[in-house]
């Protein structure tokens, strides 16, 4: 006789999981208002990236196309996988002096790690993290950047 | 008629011939590209051979050649679900050996951190469990509690997955003012959403029969195949590195080592739905205590260890990872060697998994929470 | 020609007439047979196409998603992309196949769910064939399916396909039991094979609440079995797909795998069609004893329309065990038809016996 009870005290036992996890399911199928899926490329307007997104290195100008870079090379060094090359040139300033100054701040998106080690190494803040994340381009020659903008020059009062 | 009488006899015993089969490195449940050779007779499960090495990237010879603060970036792509776990060891073992006290604040942060991490592993976790057993739906249940956590890692340390959020000497940047808010606010509907995942997936009777007295592995056999984390707990190896050598502010929390000594399939699972409590109650007790202060300390421009060797170990969501610095006193390490769980757990399956069916091979297999580059490293 | 959608005997009749008027009898039967060939080639194509669009949109929306909606309105064209797709795939068949097994095995799968749809009533009068063992017509073709299935996975020549094959053998033999014994139950109380003798008999009131509780647990074994005999989660045992990568069809590509996707809807709507016609009174609207002007109101919906309610619901059902539901375990599937299923249904004949007997449904 026991053997019967607890035959059909399993099957009920079962029965009552199933049914709870059924309930739990039905719970979120009649409401499908409160999906969770993020229409993508429809809500690009309304997508805002957190401020410490890291999808890309940038090098903010100001209106007179002026930029912090000095060009010291420590973001290149601190680069873990040679994203960044730093073509320097010289200058000669208003006073006579030759100065050394950027002349094409290289960087390889496709080589990219996103670790945040060449911005937080910067000595002047001239390179920020930007948050733009749509890099898929047609050509692979396109992920190689130049970051400062053609004829700037770097901001006065910049010390190296 | 004796001929009959033997054909009889001995069709009792029909010799099937076992066979192999290649689960891998191309197969839905093996979570990247892991591959099993497998020795079946029929459905049965005789010796399981894991080939691994299919995305072997080298980590280690790479850190041979990049500076102590560039390696923790890339100890983020090992064991991608637990990377602030493995940061943190890396950070660690640099502190100590150059004795570097970090703030408590630091030390709140990253445990919090580690916390969370490990919350979203062992979501992560529940729902692969779930769809390898058939339930898909419990995959997007997890996902989607996981992308509150990864909100936040986004928001803190600009990265959902590889955060790269310590360095040596403190962490990245301070938290983000919506820290704590986010955090408990996730705790306090996540702590609603748990019970569901038990609902659906762990008091189910037909889930209860795929895992119960399935997958044994016993005490000894755990201990000598360095079977570490929920997996190792469940055979009743006490092996919480937060326990047993604490770090960051582990010492200052309450929580319990989870242990059962049953060392089925159906023990390590609820291992991790009980490790689960246990990381919301260690954030609940930090979350509103972190003192101020600074984030890092401020460390030199080039950092040089001093020669010598240098272990660290941390608990991932897996187990027990440590890391292993020799360093001749230059600014990048001579040798590096990272001990990392997922390796030492997949080489037990063998134990655990012969003599079962393919279908029980696949459950004991998600209940190990293999990270393929964590092993292949 | 009236055109009746309550009753479409007489709209048959009269086609029959005008067919006869115009040509001979035999050139009417073959016109005729053409015309009911190309109506359920049409049903089944349109209406396994709506069905994989509905079961995406029902799964996601079990697991809060969207499902697709890209592809049309709504992603309604989703399928008929993904239809077109599967057509113009190459067809890729592995070097050391069984050439001629290999090809016939999807057709196999396709003749027994196209034998099987024949018999169902979707209305009255609009039946193609009446058997008078309609019950057994049905579950005696629906088993043939199972012979493609182990025909795919041997002639495959792949490991996986095969431990499918033979998993899906053990399974659907043993389901077709409890299936035959469900249904058994409920001839026993309808007292007829024909299933439009069936559903005339659920005039006042469907089997399942007019047999108390053995036609209870008849439907419920019937869903189950039916669930494992459609290799649905969580019976998918045949394909598994985290176990076994997609069992018995793992080598099928193109159109030749379109047919086995295509045979599985059409399979789970054959058995949700059964269960309606058996249990939930086919196309017979939903009466209650005695509110005369509800009843009125369901008695303006049409049959067809009741019929293919109730079909989207029990399919709905079998939907909702799929997205909740771990799979079994091989043996953990016999365990449960042969120590659960099967004595259960044993008792359960009994006890109908009992109810018909004592009259107690009356």
């Amino acid at each position: 006789m026991n053997a019967i009870f607890e035959y059909f005290g399993t099957i009920f036992k079962g029965v009552k999981t199933l049914l709870t996890g059924m309930k739990i399911t039905g719970k979120y199928v009649f409401t499908p208002w409160k999906h969770v899926t993020q229409q993508y490329p429809e809500n690009r307007e309304t997508l805002k990236m957190f401020d410490r997104y890291r999808g890309e290195v940038i090098m903010p100008h100001n209106e007179n196309n002026e930029h912090l870079c000095t060009g010291c090379g420590i973001c290149e060094l601190n680069c873990p996988n040679g994203s960044i090359e730093i073509i320097s040139k010289m200058v000669v300033s208003e006073d006579g002096k030759k100065k050394r100054a950027i002349d094409q701040h290289i960087y390889h998106l496709g080589m990219c790690t996103f670790c945040n080690l060449c911005v937080k190494a910067c000595p002047t803040g001239a390179i920020v993290m930007g948050q733009n994340f749509e890099h898929a381009v047609w050509d692979r020659s396109k992920l190689t950047k130049v970051l400062n903008q053609p004829g700037s020059k770097i901001a006065q009062g910049v010390k190296e | 008629m004796s001929e009959l009488k033997e054909i009889i006899i001995s069709s009792d015993k029909i010799h099937t011939d076992q066979y192999l089969v290649n689960m891998g490195p191309q197969h839905p449940s093996t979570h990247g590209v892991l591959r099993l050779l497998v020795q079946l007779e029929g459905e049965i499960v005789h010796h399981i051979q894991p080939h691994v090495g299919y995305i072997h990237s080298g980590i280690e010879k790479m850190c041979e050649a990049i500076s102590y603060p560039q390696i923790i970036h890339l100890t983020d792509r090992m064991d991608y679900l637990s990377a602030h776990m493995n940061n943190e060891a890396v950070a660690l073992c640099v502190e100590n050996a150059l004795q570097v006290e970090v703030p408590d604040r630091v030390k709140y942060i990253r445990t919090i951190m580690d916390e969370l991490s490990r919350l979203a592993s062992h979501q992560l976790w529940w729902c692969v469990m779930g769809m390898d057993l058939g339930a898909l739906t419990t995959f997007f249940y997890g996902l989607r509690d996981r992308e509150h956590i990864l909100d936040i890692f986004e928001e803190t340390c600009g990265a959902r997955l590889t955060v790269n959020y310590n360095v040596p000497g403190g962490l990245m940047f301070d938290i983000h003012p919506n820290f704590q808010k986010r955090v408990k606010d996730f705790l306090k509907e996540f702590k609603k959403k748990l019970p569901e995942y038990d609902q659906l997936l762990s008091d189910n009777v037909i889930f209860r029969e795929r895992t119960n007295n399935i997958g044994y592995l016993s005490l000894e056999d755990a201990i000598s195949w360095g079977v570490t984390g929920p997996s190792g707990r469940g055979s009743g190896f006490s092996c919480d590195v937060r326990k047993h050598e604490p770090y960051s502010a582990y010492p200052l929390v309450q929580f319990q080592e989870k242990l059962d000594t049953k060392g089925d399939s159906f023990t390590r699972y609820k291992l991790r739905i009980d490790e689960m409590w246990e990381s919301i109650r260690i954030i609940e007790q930090l979350i509103d205590n972190i003192p101020e202060g600074d984030y890092a300390v401020k460390m030199k421009g080039v950092i040089k260890l001093p020669e010598g060797e240098f272990y660290q170990r941390v608990e991932t969501a897996r187990g027990e990872f440590g890391v292993y610095i020799i360093s001749d006193g230059k600014k990048n390490p001579y040798r590096v060697k990272f001990r990392s769980p997922g390796f030492s757990n997949l080489f037990a399956l063998n134990k655990m998994a012969a003599g079962h069916k393919i279908a029980d091979l696949v459950a004991i297999m998600s209940t190990l929470d293999l990270v393929i580059p964590d092993i292949d490293r | 020609m009236g055109f009746n959608i309550y009753d479409f005997t007489e709209m048959t009749h009269n086609m029959h007439l005008w067919f006869l008027e115009r040509m001979s009898p035999a050139m009417t039967t073959v016109v005729e047979w053409t015309i009911i060939g190309v109506c359920y080639l049409l049903f089944i194509a349109l209406f396994g196409l709506f069905l994989v669009y509905a079961e995406r949109k029902v799964c996601a929306a079990f697991q809060q998603r969207l499902g697709p909606t890209r592809v049309g309105y709504w992603g309604l064209l989703q399928t008929i992309a993904d239809f077109l797709k599967l057509l113009m795939k190459e067809l890729i068949m592995p070097k050391s196949a069984d050439k001629f097994l290999y090809n016939l095995a999807p057709f196999i799968v396709m003749i027994a769910t196209f034998m099987a749809i024949a018999v169902l009533p979707f209305g009255k009068g609009l039946q193609t064939m009446d058997f008078d063992i309609g019950i057994f017509y049905v579950t005696a073709v629906s088993s043939i399916g199972v012979i493609g299935i182990l025909i795919a996975g041997w002639s495959s020549n792949n490991k996986y396909s095969l431990i499918g094959a033979m998993r899906s053998g053990a399974q659907i033999l043993s389901y077709e039991l409890s299936v035959s014994l469900s249904l058994v139950t409920m001839i026993i109380f309808a007292g007829t094979m024909q299933l439009s003798g069936i559903v005339e008999g659920q005039r006042d009131a469907w089997f399942l609440f007019k047999g108390h509780i053995p036609a209870l647990i008849a439907f419920v074994i019937f869903l189950i079995a039916g669930t494992a005999e459609t290799n649905r989660g969580p019976f998918d045992l045949a394909e598994a797909e985290s176990e076994l990568t997609a069992g018995f069809h793992t080598e099928y590509s193109g159109i030749k795998f379109a047919f086995f996707f295509l045979a599985e809807y059409i399979n789970m709507f054959i058995v949700a069609a059964m269960a309606t016609t058996v249990f939930l009174g086919g196309w017979m609207p939903l009466h209650f004893g005695s509110l005369e002007s509800f009843n009125h109101v369901m008695d303006f919906i049409p049959p067809l329309v009741w019929f293919f309610i109730k079909v989207c619901g029990v399919i709905f059902l079998i939907m909702w065990f799929k997205w909740t539901f771990p799979r079994l375990r091989v043996d953990q599937i016999l365990t449960l038809e042969w120590k659960y299923l099967l004595p259960i249904n044993l008792i359960n004949i009994l006890l109908m016996c009992l109810v018909v007997l004592t009259k107690f449904h009356l």
